[in-house]
C-alpha cells in the first residue's frame, strides 16, 4: 500500500485527533472560557450516552427507556473508587494513595464505573432473552427506579442528597501539572466508546445485532446465538454508557440519584431518535446538536422543556426516521468512503 | 389485626388511583397496540382542570359544594377526554395516516407529556394548587378501623368503572370494533366499520377515566402541581403491563396489585424503600411470566 494512500484514508481519524487536540489546546491557552469548555465536555458525554443506547434501541431494536440507570451506577461507583481511594472522606478517613496518583487512579475508576454498570446491564438482558418490546421497555423503566431508589436508600453515599468530593480528585489532577485534565479524558473517552461500538457493529459477531433486529427467529435460524448476543450488547451498552457517567460525575463534582431519572432517559431516547435509529453518525451529530440546543435555549428556562419536544413532535411528522435515517456519513456522502478507514 | 385492615383498605384506595389510569392506557393499548406516554399527564391536565372548573364554580358562581361535585364530575371527565381527543387528532392520527412505526408514534407521545407537563409549569407557575374541600369528611368507625366517604367513594368509584369497561368492550358493538381493530387493523376497515370513530371512542374513555382520576386524586391528596401526572403515570402503565396490557382485567388487577404492594412495603419498612421494593417484586413478576398475569402470548410468524 502506499504511503499517500494509507494518508487519506486515515485522513477521517487525523481529523478527529486534531480536532480533540485543538480543542484540548485552546483549553490549555484559555482561548475558550470554563463555560464553553464545559459544554463541550457535555457534548462529549452526550455523545457517549447517545451512541451507546444507539446499539440497543438503534441496531438491536429493542426498546430500552431507562438508559439513565447505568448512567446513574456508573457515575456512584466510580466517583465512590475515585474518592475513596484519592480523597479524604468520611468512611475510610485519610487517602490511601498520594495525590500524585490520581492522574492513573481516575481513569481507573472510571473503568470500574463501566465495568459495574456493565454487570447491571445484565438485569436488563436476562430478562430480554423471553420477552422484548414493550414488556422490555417496562422492565428497563423498573430497573431505572430501582437503582435510583437503591441508592436513595443507601445512607452510605448520602442517599437523596448525594454524593460529592470528587471535586476534590480532580483539583489534585490539576495541582500535578496545570493542562485541561478532565477535557483530555473525556476527549478520550467519547473516542474510545465511538470507536469501540463501530468495531462491534461493524464486526461479524457484531452483525447478528442487527439481524436481532431484523428478525429474531430468522436470526436464530441463521445460527447466531441470539442470547449471547443480546446480553453482549446490553452489558456493552450500559458499559459505556456507565463510563459516560463516571465522566460525567467527575465533570460536575456532584451527583444524586434524582438527576438520572427518568427524564434523563428521555433526554438519552431524544438523542437516539433525532439522529435516526441505528445510524452511528447520526447518534454523534444529534447529541452534539442536542447539548448545543439546550444551551442555546438555556435563557428561555422552563419553556425550553417545551420546545424541545414541540420541535421533536414536530420532526416525527415531518422526518420521523431522525436526521440522518438509517444511514452513516458516508452513506449519505459517499467520497468520504476515501477518507476513512472501515467501510 | 386492625392495623391490618387499616392497610387493606388504604391499599385499596392507592391501587384505585392506579386502577383507573392503567385502565387508559390498557384500552389504549388494546386498541392501537399504542404506549400513550402521555396518559399520565392527561391524568395532571384533568386534576388541574377540575381545579379551575370547581374553584370557578365556588368562587364565581358561589355554588353549594355539593351540587359543585356533582357538575364538576361530569364536566372534568367531558374536558379531559377533549385533551385526550385533541392529542389523538393533531398528533397521533397523522402519523397513523401515514403508516409510521409505531415506535415514532411513541416517541412523539412522550413529547407530547412532556409538552403539557412542562407547558403547565410555563403557564401557571411552579406554585402548587390547593384543592378546596367539597365533600365534607365523615369517618366511618368499626372498631380501630376508620373509614372516610372520600375512600369509599374511590374504591366504588374504581370498581364501577371497571364493570363499565368491561361491559363496554365485551358486550356492545363498538366494543366488538375495538377488539377487532386490534385483531386486525386492515380488514377491520373492510368490514364498514370506522376506524378512526372508534379510535377517537377509545381516547374520549381513556381520558375520560384519567380526567375522573385526577378529580378524585385532587380530592384526596389536595396538592397540585405539574409533575403529579408523570410518576403515577409511569407507575400505573408498570401496573398495566403486570397485569397484561390489552385486558381490562388485566389493568384492573394490576392496579390493585401495585397499591397493595406499595402500601405493604410501606406498612413494614421505611417508606424510602417503597419504590426500590415495587419495582423488584414487578420485575420479578414480568421475569416469570412475561406477558403479565392476563396477557396473551402473541405468537411471531416466520
Amino acid at each position: 500500500m502506499e504511503t499517500g494512500n494509507k494518508l487519506q484514508r486515515n485522513a477521517f481519524a487525523l481529523a478527529v485527533i486534531s480536532g480533540c487536540v485543538l480543542i484540548i489546546l485552546l483549553a490549555q491557552f484559555k482561548v475558550i472560557n470554563l463555560y464553553i469548555q464545559s459544554v463541550i465536555m457535555f457534548m462529549g458525554i452526550n455523545i457517549m450516552i447517545s451512541t451507546s443506547l444507539n446499539l440497543v434501541n438503534g441496531n438491536m431494536g429493542e426498546f430500552s427507556c431507562g438508559h439513565a440507570a447505568f448512567l446513574c451506577v456508573g457515575a456512584y461507583v466510580s466517583s465512590i473508587t475515585s474518592v475513596l481511594i484519592m480523597a479524604p472522606n468520611d468512611i475510610t478517613g485519610a487517602p490511601f494513595l498520594p495525590p500524585e496518583l490520581a492522574v492513573l487512579v481516575f481513569p481507573i475508576s472510571v473503568f470500574v464505573g463501566g465495568v459495574v454498570a456493565a454487570l447491571a446491564g445484565i438485569l436488563v438482558a436476562l430478562p430480554s432473552f423471553k420477552t422484548r418490546g414493550d414488556y422490555l421497555a417496562i422492565i428497563t423503566i423498573a430497573v431505572n427506579y430501582m437503582v435510583i431508589s437503591g441508592i436513595e436508600n443507601l445512607s452510605v453515599v448520602g442517599g437523596p442528597r448525594g454524593f460529592m468530593g470528587m471535586k476534590k480528585v480532580v483539583k489534585s489532577m490539576y495541582e500535578l501539572a496545570d493542562i485541561p485534565w478532565m477535557m483530555i479524558f473525556v476527549a478520550l473517552g467519547t473516542i474510545f466508546c465511538v470507536l469501540i461500538i463501530r468495531r462491534y457493529v461493524s464486526s461479524t459477531y457484531g452483525k447478528g445485532v442487527n439481524a436481532i433486529c431484523q428478525d429474531e427467529i430468522a436470526a436464530e435460524i441463521m445460527s447466531v446465538n441470539t442470547n449471547k448476543v443480546k446480553l453482549v450488547t446490553f452489558m456493552l451498552s450500559s458499559g459505556l454508557c456507565g463510563m459516560a457517567g463516571g465522566l460525567f460525575a467527575h465533570v460536575v463534582g456532584y451527583v444524586n440519584p434524582q438527576s438520572f431519572n427518568i427524564l434523563k432517559s428521555t433526554e438519552a431516547m431524544v438523542m437516539v431518535y433525532l439522529g435516526g435509529m441505528g445510524s452511528l453518525s447520526g447518534a454523534v451529530i444529534s447529541a452534539v446538536f442536542f447539548t448545543f440546543l439546550l444551551e442555546l435555549l438555556r435563557p428561555l428556562q422552563i419553556l425550553k422543556w417545551v420546545i424541545i419536544p414541540f420541535t421533536l413532535v414536530l420532526l416525527m411528522q415531518f422526518r420521523p426516521e431522525g436526521i440522518m435515517g438509517n444511514k452513516e456519513l458516508t452513506d449519505v456522502f459517499p467520497k468520504l468512503r476515501k477518507y476513512c478507514r472501515f467501510k | 389485626m386492625e392495623v391490618l385492615i387499616q392497610n387493606i383498605i388504604n391499599a385499596l384506595q392507592w391501587g384505585s388511583f392506579y386502577a383507573l389510569i392503567a385502565l387508559g392506557y390498557t384500552l389504549v393499548y388494546g386498541v392501537l397496540l399504542l404506549i400513550n406516554f402521555a396518559h399520565g399527564d392527561i391524568f395532571m391536565v384533568g386534576a388541574y382542570i377540575a381545579f379551575f372548573l370547581v374553584i370557578f364554580m365556588l368562587g364565581n358562581i358561589g355554588l353549594d359544594p355539593g351540587i359543585t361535585l356533582a357538575l364538576a364530575v361530569p364536566l372534568t371527565m367531558i374536558l379531559t377526554s377533549g385533551v385526550g381527543v385533541t392529542l389523538e387528532r393533531i398528533a397521533y392520527r397523522p402519523l397513523r395516516r401515514k403508516g409510521a412505526h409505531r415506535l415514532y408514534v411513541v416517541i412523539t407521545a412522550l413529547m407530547c407529556g412532556l409538552i403539557l407537563e412542562n407547558g403547565n409549569l410555563a403557564l401557571l407557575g411552579a406554585s402548587r394548587k390547593r384543592f378546596p374541600e367539597l365533600l365534607e369528611t365523615t369517618v366511618y368507625r368499626f372498631g380501630d378501623v376508620s373509614v372516610t366517604n372520600l375512600k369509599i367513594i374511590v374504591i366504588l368509584a374504581a370498581i364501577l368503572v371497571f364493570f363499565f369497561l368491561q361491559f363496554v368492550v365485551t358486550r356492545t358493538k363498538i366494543g366488538m370494533a375495538m377488539r377487532g381493530i386490534s385483531y386486525d387493523k386492515f380488514a377491520i376497515p373492510l368490514m364498514g366499520i370506522p376506524v378512526d370513530t372508534v379510535i377517537v371512542f377509545t381516547f374520549i374513555l381513556g381520558s375520560g377515566f384519567a380526567g375522573l382520576a385526577g378529580l378524585l386524586f385532587a380530592m384526596s391528596y389536595p396538592v397540585l402541581e405539574p409533575y403529579m401526572g408523570a410518576l403515577i403515570g409511569w407507575k400505573a402503565f408498570i401496573a398495566a403491563v403486570v397485569g397484561g396490557i390489552g385486558d381490562i382485567r388485566g389493568a384492573f388487577v394490576g392496579g390493585f396489585l401495585l397499591g397493595f404492594i406499595e402500601i405493604g412495603v410501606v406498612a413494614i419498612f421505611p417508606s424510602t424503600m417503597r419504590d426500590l421494593f415495587a419495582f423488584s417484586i414487578l420485575l420479578l413478576i414480568l421475569w416469570a411470566k412475561p406477558t403479565g398475569l392476563f396477557g396473551l402470548a402473541r405468537h411471531q410468524k416466520i
